[in-house]
């Protein structure tokens, strides 16, 4: 079960905010029950009953209210300390350190890039557990926001602004996410998923994503190849090792080793793949790929192509 | 009691005052009760037109992955319901109890400028038209209520809609600023001799700081929107970074506004909080000086807050130092209000009328509200939450739970005052338990949906989330009963002007001026204004053995504050 909640922190400094959130609730739990307590308390207490005198009038205290201005001022000293060393703790500065992930959103994907590696994959990031990473985050277009409540702080990917925060998970296991800045019509489908894996499969994983795809063999697939090719799927998204090279659209070099299409508007088998590749604007509305007017059987080569991008 | 000025044989009505009969004494009006009257209602009308946004994006949420409404649809539609609760709702009931009670409470004839006071409503309410006229243009806007840029670019948004929202949001503001001048300068000139500033009614003092608050702030957004206006039509290029401008920009500006906003609407409430509570307990409010001195803190520090909203955004530690420090410290002087109207409550005797259930529920939920933002305050608690289900559950806290709880107090209250009838008690106990029930069974979830990593403005959630699709179906359902609590209200504002009980001047026995006259006052408000002696002026031919100036004198001998 995969709950993309900060309650279940399972990060360093997602485990900080978390406390700083506990101790705040707890606080806040206080507060609530004496206010609420003696409102309802006055409101039983002193309702008006038939024949009751005028009550004494009752213009103030000072000292009273002196006293009750202090105590919240010192509460929310210690909260303003609080904060101030948990964002110390979670938000340490990158000192020119050069990412060891680069993060740019787009309406409405995710692109992550190894600067190192040169990896680069779309919507679903890997990291190897138990490593402080430093990402940075832009964006191509509007403002978003890189939200992995688990395992980092929530960050906004802004255009023409770097912003730099770390990612780290201690457990093996996938982490759920999301844009969390409004960004257009189909901010809805703009998830993040991340797989924190072992060090020894992580680098597996690199190798592979590193990997160029063999030249498809195939019948079906190599039609696939030649639709890709020369309809406009090549104008918008990059394949390694083929002509392909664009950016507008995610990386589909490993297509077929990632969990869901359309940043995450379904799982990525065979059919939906091939469903979504037929008509883009019936699933994600407003998206910017467009409906490109396949032929059927076009399509099922496509389909066919693109599962062998493992 | 006082009632001897009042006619045995006609009943007043607010329907049978010769000066207010037909629809061109209404649209053609200078008189500030008038104005005030059609403020309310075109604040209702917008009210109505929200909740109808709110119950279709409830729908649209109740189960997962919903094909209700299509994404497109969805934006335009919470995009409206923000910008409508917030400029079309909030910013006009606050405005309309204003000009309708200000002149009333400090004794004067009208508000200072009475064509600019006309001026100020029309404009408010040929901004809202214009705003839903685009629905008509092809597409409402749809970049949200604080429409980020470069999102509320052409680049993005290339239909009118964002026009629209421009051209609308810069009349009200035009309109808003009118008022508060007028405000300022009624309470500056035209008070009843003897009443100084420290004898105005607490509803006044917040008005009058609020209407500072306004004339500092909406230029703020004015200037953001014209700005915009000059990108979009004339190819300027503040906002848009691609071109050396700067998305950030907007957020700065829009914030510098649109956080005294939100003391903009919440101070007004304050203000009926202070007058409602003591009449109901029967007792002085508590600690006058700290009440009128919190509020000037708050207007101060509202203006050094604004980057709370942008904690997400990187702009560094020295930043959220300063703006954390300063919005933590706002909550002092909010937070001790509360204590302050409890302890007007305590030891009083308390007539729990529609009205005082709705103010005795705004201190509990504006409480709350108040809490979850001070959480946000807390900067890596923001950073986890911000742009979450929980912020939404706050600001309706705030604003629902607070201010719009706090307002519904003060139409039960002075509704009498202003037609002559009294709202009915008994549909008016429906109203609350029902609104109760629905508003914190449709919010409080919320907070949870935050928690369990719901972002905010999307227009589905995926299924296979756990818990989110229950906590969502629990605030849909609760949603249909706030609506159904809310219908009770309108229909109850009708009927109540046909049928409800005749009000005397003074139903309440309140003691601020408003009350000093017939019910609902004539349109030149007094025969005879009475020299203002202290802050009660109706309590001692309320109470001739308990006369005000020997109570002040004992307070006074007794060395605690005023
Ligand atoms: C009666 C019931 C109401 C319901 C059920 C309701 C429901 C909602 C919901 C679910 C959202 C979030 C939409 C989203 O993020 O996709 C929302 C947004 C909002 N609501 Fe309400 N609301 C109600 C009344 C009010 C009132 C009275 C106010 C203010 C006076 C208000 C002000 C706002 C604002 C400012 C937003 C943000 C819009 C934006 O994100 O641009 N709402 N409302
Ligand atoms: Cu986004």
């Amino acid at each position: 079960m995969n709950i993309p909640s900060p309650l279940i922190p399972a990060s360093l400094q997602a485990r900080d905010i978390n406390f700083l959130f506990q101790i705040v609730l707890i606080i806040s739990a206080i507060i609530l029950l004496v206010v609420a307590g003696l409102v309802l308390y006055s409101a039983v207490r002193f309702r008006r009953r038939p024949g009751d005198p005028v009550p004494t009038q009752d213009f103030g205290n000072t000292k009273l209210e002196i006293t009750w201005t202090v105590i919240p001022l010192l509460i929310v000293t210690v909260m303003f300390f609080l904060s101030v060393r948990t964002m110390h703790a979670v938000d340490p500065p990158p000192l020119n350190r050069p990412p060891d992930i680069q993060v740019v959103a787009h309406q409405w994907w995710w692109e992550f890039s190894y600067p190192e590696s040169g990896v680069i994959t779309a919507n679903e990031l890997h990291i190897p557990i138990d490593k402080n990473l430093l990402f940075s985050v832009t964006s191509a277009d509007v403002v978003h926001d890189f939200w992995v409540p688990q395992l980092a702080r929530k960050i906004d990917a802004i255009p023409a602004r770097k912003n730099f925060a770390w990612i780290a998970a201690d457990q093996p296991g996938l982490y759920l996410g999301t844009c969390a800045e409004y960004c257009g019509v189909e901010h809805a489908w703009m998830r993040i998923r991340v797989v924190a894996q072992t060090p020894e499969e992580f680098s597996q994983w690199q190798k592979k994503q590193l990997a160029i795809p063999a030249k498809p063999t195939e019948p079906l697939a190599v039609k696939g190849y030649n639709v890709f090719m020369s309809r406009p799927c090549s104008s918008c998204h990059r394949i390694a090792g083929t002509p392909a090279d664009k950016d507008i659209g995610p990386d589909l070099t490993h297509i077929g080793s990632r969990q869901t299409l359309a940043a995450g508007v379904f799982d990525n088998s065979p059919g939906n793949l091939e469903a979504w590749i037929a008509d883009p604007q019936k699933f994600k509305p407003g998206c910017h790929m467009p409906d490109l007017q396949l032929e059927p059987a076009e399509l099922t080569a496509l389909t066919a192509y693109l599962e062998e991008l493992q | 009691m006082n009632q001897m000025s009042q006619a045995q044989a006609v009943p007043r009505s607010i329907r049978t005052i010769p000066e207010y009969r037909g629809l061109l004494s209404w649209v053609s009006s200078v008189d500030h009760k008038q104005i005030g009257i059609m403020y309310l209602l075109g604040a209702l009308l917008f009210l109505l037109l929200g909740l109808v946004e709110a119950t279709l994006i409830r729908i649209q949420l109740a189960v997962p992955e919903n094909t209700f409404l299509s994404p497109d649809s969805y934006s335009q539609i919470f995009t409206m319901h923000g910008t409508t609760m917030i400029f079309l709702v909030g910013m006009p009931l606050m405005l309309g109890l204003s000009v309708y009670f200000v002149p009333l409470m400090i004794g004067a004839r009208d508000m200072a400028f009475p064509r600019l006071n006309a001026f100020g409503f029309w404009i408010f309410l040929f901004g809202g038209f214009l705003l839903y006229f685009s629905f008509m243009s092809g597409s409402a806007p749809l970049a949200g209520w604080f429409a980020y840029a470069p999102l509320n670019e052409k680049a993005y948004l290339f239909n009118s809609g964002q026009d629209y929202w421009v051209i609308a949001l810069l009349l009200t503001g035009a309109g808003s600023i009118a008022t508060a001048i007028n405000v300022i300068v009624t309470v500056f000139t035209l008070r009843a001799p003897g009443m100084n500033f420290r004898r105005l009614p607490l509803f006044v003092w917040m008005t009058t700081i609020n209407s500072f608050l306004i004339l500092f702030a909406l230029p703020a957004l004015n200037t953001a929107l014209v700005m915009l206006f000059a990108d979009r039509q004339l190819d300027a290029l503040f906002f848009v970074s691609a071109k050396g401008g700067s998305a950030l920009l907007w957020q700065h500006y829009f914030w510098f506004f649109g956080h005294p906003e939100v003391y903009i609407l919440i101070l007004p409430v304050f203000g009926i909080i202070s007058e409602v509570i003591p009449v109901f307990a029967r007792k002085p409010i508590y600690g006058y000086g700290f009440l009128a001195g919190s509020t000037v803190a708050i207007a101060f520090l509202s203006f050094a807050v604004w980057a709370h909203h942008m904690f997400a955004t990187g702009l560094g530690f020295p930043v959220y130092y300063v703006f954390a420090g300063a919005s933590m410290l706002i909550a002092v002087p909010t937070g001790i209000k509360i204590f302050n109207w409890i302890a007007t409550m305590w030891g009083g005797s308390i007539r729990f009328t529609t009205s005082m259930l709705f103010a005795t529920a705004f201190l509990i939920q504006f409480t709350i509200g108040g809490l979850s933002g001070v959480a946000f305050a807390a900067v890596p608690i923001d950073w986890q939450l911000t742009d979450s289900y929980f912020v939404v559950a706050h600001f309706h806290y705030v604003l629902l739970g607070g201010m719009l709880f706090g307002i519904i107090s003060g139409i039960y209250y002075w509704y009498p005052k202003m037609t002559g009838h009294f709202l009915s008690e008994k549909l008016g106990r429906a109203h609350f338990w029902l609104m109760i029930i629905g508003f914190n069974g449709t919010f409080f979830v919320m907070h949870l949906m935050g928690l369990f990593g719901m972002p905010r403005r999307v227009f589905t959630y995926p299924a296979d989330i756990p818990y989110l699709a229950p906590m969502n179906m629990l605030s849909s359902c609760s949603a249909a009963v706030l609506m159904l609590s809310l219908l009770i209200f309108f229909a109850n504002l009708i009927v109540s002007l046909y049928r409800g009980e005749q009000a005397s001047d003074n139903p309440w026995e309140g003691w601020t001026l408003e009350w000093a006259t017939s019910s609902p006052p004539p349109p030149h408000n007094f025969d005879k204004v009475p020299y203002i002696r202290n802050r009660r002026p109706l309590w001692d031919q309320l109470h001739p053995d308990l006369p005000e100036a020997r109570l002040e004198a004992e307070h006074e001998a007794g060395g605690a504050s005023r």
